[in-house]
């Protein structure tokens, strides 16, 4: 009994590392575990099952991650794997690893960042115009493109352009 | 057409879920239609990701349907398989996508709708309409900033988009009614906790925002007056008669069809 059940828990850091190992489809330097689209392994009377969530609910790839699931723990053994979804709870970007998004910047795409942007946070992304004035504005930060057109020559923009700088999606 | 349509049990729950799939699917097919016309490849992507948004609500949708049916019905068969007058969702959804204008004046109406909706869903009684609601409340949120966004640039912005931004909130108006309407079927979930909310109440607030946006848009909204309605018992404008001769010619015409 307690032999099996160590096995069990062996077999399932094994089955993890299997899964975690999956990359995502569409930006292939994260792994699943990355993302946070990895939400459990569990291994009954020898047999794995998988739980994942998909990061938005029409998300094309969910299938396509099932099945690379499927057949890399059937390459190490793991015979007649099933993979769920499960939608609760609801994925955010704050289930990112830091690893993961270490490796989305130098693959080029600016992480999410947890939680919403403070104006500070977002003065820091918007480094590269220092002299950019920002204000609170509905817990958005407004860029006052009056301000920007006398620090940068700008074309003359109507007034209903609007360039928003959006607490992210999470 | 080659292959009948199938016949649905339609308990009280299993209509609650289909009309909601229902909704999600002709929405999202109406902003399919935008892929690769609509006016910058931004917006062109971001209609496309949020017509998948609704798609995938869509799919959980049929699915927790065809459950707790227990016909041997899925969700392709709901999708693929009903003719028009068995699809039970809003009028205003339907309804075509016009100018760029009319698409954004229908999605904002809805999303404004949704957004409440769903975030008062997340307290259903049953786990996987919570579940479900808790998934569509965020996107909802998206769709309706994204929306709100885009009333305020065309109500505010030229002569042209002012003015076709103002007739599609005068034509589509009517259809807004619809949304907060229960029947007896809907009632009875309503008073068991499994539908967390009557929609009735939700729309002091939905008035609230759409309001603040339409005249920050610089746009005027009708005085109510009569309301449309009919989708959610299956009595369709003839709109979606079309869309879904073209949703549904391939798997209706191929029986099986696999590639």
């Amino acid at each position: 009994m307690v032999i099996a059940m160590r096995n069990d828990v062996d077999l399932r850091k094994r089955a993890w590392d299997v899964a975690a190992a999956v990359v995502d489809p569409e930006i292939p330097v994260l792994t699943i575990a990355d993302l946070g689209v990895l939400r459990d392994v569990a291994v009954t009377d020898g047999r794995v099952e998988v739980a994942i969530t998909p990061t938005y609910s029409g998300c094309p790839a969910m299938n396509m991650i099932s099945l690379e699931i499927e057949l890399a723990l059937e390459r190490e053994g793991f015979a007649n794997s099933k993979v769920r979804t499960v939608l609760s709870p609801a994925w955010t970007t704050d289930w990112m690893s830091e690893q993961g998004r270490q490796k989305l910047r130098e693959y080029g795409i600016a992480p999410p960042q947890s939680g919403e942007l403070s104006p500070r946070a977002v003065r820091r992304a918007a480094g590269c115009v220092p002299a950019m004035r920002l204000g609170g504005y509905r817990g958005a930060v407004r860029i006052r493109l009056d301000l920007l057109q006398g620090v940068v020559a700008l074309p003359k923009l109507p007034r209903t352009v609007r360039l928003f700088q959006m607490p992210l999606r999470s | 057409m080659a292959v009948a349509s199938i016949s649905v049990t339609e308990t009280p729950l299993v209509l609650y879920a289909l009309r909601r799939a229902d909704d999600a699917l002709i929405l999202g097919h109406r902003l399919s239609e935008w892929c690769g016309h609509a006016p910058a490849m931004e917006e062109d992507m971001a209609l496309a990701n949020m017509g998948l948004d609704l798609l995938g609500q869509a799919r959980e949708l049929y699915s927790y349907a065809a459950d707790v049916e227990g016909k041997g019905n899925d969700e392709d068969k709901f999708a693929y398989l009903r003719d028009v007058r068995q699809y039970r969702n809003l009028l205003l959804l339907e309804q075509p996508n016009g100018d760029f204008a009319r698409t954004m004046v229908r999605q904002f109406f809805y999303a404004a709708f949704a957004d409440l909706y769903w975030r008062a869903m997340m307290k259903s009684s049953d786990a996987t309409l919570a579940a479900i609601a808790a998934k569509s409340e965020k996107e909802s949120a998206y769709h309706l900033r994204h929306s709100s966004e885009w009333m305020v640039r065309l109500g505010d912005g030229t002569e042209e988009s002012h003015r076709r931004a103002q007739d599609a909130v005068d034509d589509l108006w009517a259809y807004t009614g619809e949304m907060f309407q229960v029947d007896e079927s809907e009632r009875a979930l309503i008073e068991r906790g499994v539908v967390a909310v009557d929609p009735a109440t939700l729309h002091p607030q939905w008035l609230t925002t759409v309001s603040a946006v339409v005249g920050e848009a610089t746009l005027a909204l009708p005085k109510s007056g009569w309301m449309q309605q009919g989708g959610r018992s299956g009595k369709h404008s003839e709109h979606l008669g079309h869309l879904l001769s073209e949703l549904q010619s391939i798997k209706r015409t191929f029986p099986g069809a696999t590639w």
